[in-house]
């Protein structure tokens, strides 16, 4: 590592402590991190904003380009910072309103098919057969069923849709219980990332 | 309060305390080996097997030709780079070994930084030029919106790349329109952008699509393997290690599964422990019960 | 005006976009493309809301003797980004600015959500209990899926083959389910605002 280097993992890992000093009780250090890293946040995105999307996109089309038409949206945007006016809020609503038709009447088809017709065409299109990817498919078919039919509330779960609503509860949980054991893998990855960096640190620092 | 009651109510720093001991073990193995036993090769290695999610994605890219056109979208940011950096390291490594070309995007506001970080680094260990054996468009807000566009051509919502270059102006970009000019799209996110890939991307323009996600995510996601609206999922630091091992390099993915064997195994005895209290405080506190009586 | 107007552009906004999906002409791709290209400028210029909004509070916290400090440490930290970012190239490669990024963001970004092991491991040990049959079920499923990093020679491999089936059949079947209600309310839902039955996205006046 160069001296550069050095002095700034060194940053690194005295925030890092900072951070996880928190474990102990919520002190200063850890305060002032979380600040530190609000503030720098905030700053690259605006930067990040203004250089590479606001001059790209509306300012070289409209002040180099000459592309009146881009006047329009340009304006839509602007009339979103009447939000913090409440006298003008209202005038807000114009851009909003363009933004929420376009991406609903977009939505509509698209979840259909995504989260619907292609799910329903994957579990119902499945060749009968006893050998193991048969079966298996079958039990998806069930357990697909089980599940749809726990969270039907307007019939009450009783006799064979009682049955089934607890076949259904029972096949969810053992989805949330695959979840939290993924989940746990990866919280534990974010952790010994940082081990690991620290480890790296002391090796740069102590051990040439 | 007896011994069942201790265990259940004990201070949860303890808890964090004997995790961040159970983690730091190999660490300290690896210091104390490499620097006062002076061994040479310290790391410690566990068998990874690939699964078949996994080797679907390292299959579609080693299928690829030289010359091919790849499109990595990284959509995540520093909180989650533990996970997904892995991840990505080896699916560039492997595109660039392969001559394959490289479309970066980011749909995330801290990828920027990320993407630099990568490509700066495995561009120059693979001798690879930027706007010629691969390019980064940059960041848009808006995913949904963004993919969208970006399906009816590239340059409209990136009429420039990350570094102010027109798009026409690159080489890389000679007859590369929009999805329909490339191979395939691999997505790396920690958060909600892979359903509007899944959605919106491979929903409404149909290129085939891989998932890179996060441990969190990684059950929610394989309803569309069976689907076949994706074709391969890396599901978390697993998932990474096994395409490491796949591709052939050691990354930050296997080096993680040490610490990882550690943790999991102290968090398997907390929770055996905790039961067996609980089970405990329960059958005593039914035994009371039925004195009383 | 001030309602019916949005309600009015939603709808035909809506039904524009529902009905492009279906007209494969050129008319109605140069339509589609153009209001997404419109959408991200609107995107673009809507973001400095939120920081404007976040920059605006911490001027206000100055006065606050409790929290002056933290809201100057923040202020600095921003001012500081903008500054060191006049010129578009010191986005990329050896600059103050992604040297910030690279020792100041990512560790404490990283190190915050790395503290989320902790909770998990505090969690599993308090919470995870087999109280009832439910949570047993959960209990177990999770025990096998994390148990699948043990490098344990035969038991792992039976072990990794029990968690694969589990992923791509219960757990597969049980998110397919959660996902097809999903979809169907996000349609309804999509379908209500377009109709401007749905108007919570106007706020109240």
């Amino acid at each position: 590592m160069s001296t550069g280097q050095l002095i700034g993992n060194g940053i690194a890992a005295f925030l890092t402590l900072c951070i996880f000093s928190f474990l102990y009780k919520d002190n200063p250090f850890y305060k002032f991190a979380e600040r530190l890293v609000a503030g720098v946040a905030t700053g690259y995105f605006t930067m990040l904003l203004f250089w590479t999307n606001f001059i790209p996109k509306v300012w070289e089309p409209l002040y180099e380009r000459h592309e009146i038409i881009y006047i329009i949206p340009t304006i839509l945007g602007i009339i979103m910072w009447t939000r913090f006016s409440k006298k003008w809020a209202w005038v807000s609503r114009y851009s909003i309103a363009f933004y929420i038709g376009i991406g609903s009447g977009v939505a509509v088809t698209l979840a259909l098919y995504t989260y619907l017709f292609k799910q329903l065409q994957a579990t119902i299109a499945f060749p009968i057969s006893m050998d193991v990817a048969g079966i298996n498919q079958l039990l998806v078919v069930v357990a697909v069923l089980a599940s749809l039919i726990y969270f039907f509330f307007s019939t009450p779960h009783k006799g064979a849709f009682g049955v089934a609503s607890k076949l259904g509860i029972y096949v969810i949980m053992i989805g949330f219980g695959a979840g939290f054991g993924l989940t746990v893998m990866g919280r534990i990855a974010l952790l010994v990332n940082r081990v690991i960096f620290l480890k790296g640190y002391l090796i740069a620092l102590f051990g040439g | 309060m007896n011994i069942f009651e201790k265990i259940m109510k004990v201070d949860r720093r303890w808890v964090y305390l004997a995790i961040g001991l159970a983690v730091s073990i190999p660490a300290v193995y690896e210091l104390v080996a490499t620097y006062i036993l002076k061994k040479e090769n310290t790391t410690i290695n566990i068998p990874i097997t690939p699964s078949p999610e996994v080797k679907k994605v390292y299959d579609f890219v080693e299928s690829m030709k030289p010359g091919e056109h790849l499109f990595i979208c990284v959509d995540y940011d520093p909180s989650s780079m533990a996970e997904l950096n892995p991840m990505t390291t080896a699916i560039v490594n492997q595109a660039f070994a392969k001559d394959i070309k490289i479309i970066f995007v980011t749909l995330s506001q801290f990828g920027p930084g990320l993407v630099e970080q990568i490509t700066s680094s495995l561009a120059a260990a693979h001798n690879k030029v930027r706007g010629e054996d691969y390019a980064f468009l940059g960041y848009r807000p808006y995913p949904a919106i963004t993919i969208l566009a970006m399906g009816v051509d590239f340059r409209v919502p990136f009429p420039e790349d990350y570094y102010g270059t027109p798009l026409d102006s690159l080489p890389i970009m000679d007859g590369i329109k929009n999805f329909n000019n490339l191979k395939g799209v691999i997505e790396l996110t920690s958060g909600n952008t892979a359903d509007f890939w899944i959605t919106y991307g491979n929903g409404r323009y149909g290129f085939p699509l891989a998932l890179g996600i996060t441990g969190v995510m990684s059950a929610n996601y394989y309803q569309y393997l069976s689907s076949d609206q994706l074709l391969g999922i890396i599901p978390g630091v697993k998932g990474a290690a096994e395409y490491e091992e796949l591709v052939g390099f050691p990354g930050d993915g296997k080096a993680q599964m040490a610490y990882q064997v550690i943790a999991h195994a102290v968090i398997l005895v907390f929770i055996i422990i905790s039961n067996i209290a609980f089970f405990g405080t329960r059958k005593r506190k039914g035994g009371m019960e039925g004195g009383a009586q | 005006m001030k309602r019916e107007i949005p309600i009015l552009i939603v709808g035909i906004t809506g039904f524009a976009m529902l009905i492009q999906y279906f007209i494969p002409t050129d008319w109605s791709e140069t339509i589609f493309t153009k209001s997404q290209d419109w959408i991200i400028i609107i995107g673009i210029l809507s973001m400095p809301l939120g920081i404007w909004s976040l920059v605006k509070a911490n001027v206000n916290k100055l006065k606050d003797p409790n929290e002056w400090f933290y809201s100057a440490v923040l202020l600095l930290g921003f001012l500081i980004m903008i500054v060191t970012c006049l010129n578009g190239e010191n986005l990329s490669g050896n600059s103050i600015f992604n040297n910030i990024f690279n020792y100041v963001l990512v560790p404490i970004q990283s190190t915050i959500f790395s503290l989320l092991a902790f909770f998990i491991a505090s969690a599993a040990y308090r919470a995870f209990r087999a109280r009832s049959i439910l949570a047993t079920i959960l209990l177990i499923t999770a025990f096998l899926v994390m148990f699948r990093f043990m490098p344990l020679g035969p038991v792992s491999t039976i072990n990794a083959k029990i968690v694969s089936w589990i992923l791509q059949v219960p757990n597969m079947a049980a998110n397919r389910a959660i996902m097809m209600g999903i979809g169907l309310g996000a349609t309804a839902t999509a379908m209500k605002i377009i109709l401007g039955v749905e108007r919570t996205y106007m706020g109240h006046d």
